[in-house]
């Protein structure tokens, strides 16, 4: 095994010369990621926001539900969407296991939640603070939505960020429905798991770095959203 | 806050407002009753607002004036009873400004949306009513950043954009200065020349005999009184408006 210092100074000259195989990784992860992250805002942002403007019996039973289901075990996600997915499982016949789609199709089951429960905070509190200057335009429940959703916008931004990190730092669910074929379903958190036990700590550590990178800027940004989201409720 | 003379407060208003003329509005409320605590009911059996003029809605914290007028807004449904408006469209201008996080011209925009307005049309709208609002070469920053007597001029400045037959206001001046408060108290008077009926919850005696032609005096959820502002304060009928004027009513 390297030491640190070589394994750092390998993993440096990696990402610093360009290595081809590094970066397609970190292409096919910010792939999967992003468009799962997408797809899950499409669904969570619209279902948190119905959630947020209307009363119907077991609303705060979904609520609930929404709000454990953040907290999903990945490796239980990737269980239960490779049983979906496999030969004899009821979607087997699209013959998705092993691909970037499964991948992604297990990160928005993870991600959907999330973006789902803070939107739904967010879209309440703007309809707590608008609902009777828009119910003054005759605007009410899910007419509402549109509105709700545009005013919310930094609170939003701040959900799709906390999607992508949770989608692209998520290893477990990856790699059972992915199975992390080389140039193919390979991405960042499995490459450094396989490398890490492999003893190849300078790809592993070329890509941890990047991660750490991407999970700082990714926070960096919700902090600047959440502070301009201040300063437009307080100005 | 620029200052608004009266040639361009007329002009802009005739720009903005529907036209004299139209049908008028007319907002009947029978049987009206709702709850407002466990022991005070807002109980309105018959009330009619119609034709022009400034009504003024008194009544100590707590008789049910800004209930009322929202139930009269339609934004509270009461328990039971019935409120019916004809006679063209209604707007409201809260105690609190009520913007979107959004410039001052989208938010007058917004107030638009429903007019079916060509772009010409609508540049020149925007262009008298920022006049209005006391905002030109404003509108481009963010209206939650703008003063609290610029945010209440703009926020009526959206209610009027939707070309109300009929015009609430809660306490829209409690928390501004004299300044700002003239600016809206100008605006209103000259709204309700050109034919606008006005209802206005109010807390300042003053502003009441400076805008008001009546006065609707709550108490504990009923109308005590409703009179021509000079009788209400010349000498009020019932005993709990005469205790209110001397400030001695309390609920």
């Amino acid at each position: 095994m390297n030491g640190f210092a070589d394994s750092l100074q390998l993993a440096l000259g990696l990402i610093l010369s360009g290595d081809a195989d590094l970066w397609a990784i970190v292409g096919l992860s910010l792939r999967v990621s992003l468009t799962a992250v997408v797809i899950a805002a499409l669904v969570g942002m619209p279902l948190g926001a119905v959630l947020a403007v209307t009363r119907f019996a077991g609303r705060k039973g979904v609520i609930v539900l929404i709000n454990a289901l953040m907290g999903l075990p990945p490796v239980v996600v990737g269980l239960a969407v490779y049983l979906m997915l496999s030969a004899s499982g009821p979607l087997g016949v699209l013959q998705l296991l092993y691909t970037p789609t499964a991948m992604i199709i297990a990160q928005v089951v993870l991600v959907a939640p999330i973006i789902t429960a803070l939107s739904r905070q967010v879209v309440e509190d703007m309809h707590a603070e608008y609902a009777d200057y828009l119910g003054s335009f005759g605007m009410r429940g899910v007419r509402t939505i549109p509105t709700l959703l545009w005013e919310g916008r930094f609170g939003l931004t701040t959900a799709l960020l906390a999607g992508v990190g949770r989608a692209i730092a998520e290893v477990g669910a990856v790699m059972i429905v992915g199975g992390n074929i080389n140039h193919v379903t390979r991405v960042m958190t499995t490459t450094i798991a396989l490398e890490t036990s492999k003893g190849d700590l300078g790809m592993a550590l070329a890509l941890g770095v990047i991660l750490i990178g991407l999970a700082i800027s990714v926070n960096a940004l919700i902090a600047g959203m959440t502070q301009a989201s201040a300063r437009q409720s307080y100005a | 806050m620029r200052d608004l003379g009266r040639e361009i407060l007329v002009q802009s208003l005739r720009q903005v407002l529907p036209e004299n003329g139209g049908p008028d509005s007319v907002l009947t409320v029978t049987g009206l009753r709702s709850n407002l605590s466990d022991d005070l009911v807002l109980d309105i059996p018959r009330l009619t607002l119609s034709g022009t003029g400034i009504s003024m809605v008194l009544g100590t914290n707590g008789a049910g004036k800004s209930m009322l007028i929202r139930m009269l807004h339609g934004l509270t449904k009461p328990d039971a009873g019935r409120v019916i408006f004809t006679g063209g469209s209604q707007a409201m201008v809260f105690q609190n400004p009520v913007l979107l996080r959004r410039s001052v011209f989208a938010n007058l925009k917004f107030a638009l949306k429903d007019q079916r307005l060509s772009r010409g049309d609508r540049a020149e709208k925007l262009a008298y009513l920022l006049e209005l609002a006391g905002l030109k070469g404003k509108e481009r920053q963010s209206a939650r950043s703008l003063s609290g007597g610029e945010e209440q001029c703009l926020a009526l400045a959206c209610a009027l954009a939707r070309r109300p037959r009929l015009l609430f206001l809660d306490e829209p001046t409690s928390s501004l200065d004299p300044t700002a408060t003239h600016r809206i108290e100008t605006i209103l008077r000259q709204v309700a020349l050109m034919g606008i009926k006005i209802v206005m919850v109010s807390h300042d005696l003053g502003q009441v005999e400076r805008l008001a032609d009546e006065v609707i005096f709550l108490n504990r959820g009923r109308i005590c009184e409703r009179l021509p502002v000079e009788s209400f304060f010349s000498g009020p009928d019932s005993a709990e408006a005469r205790a209110y004027l001397s400030g001695q009513l309390v609920l």
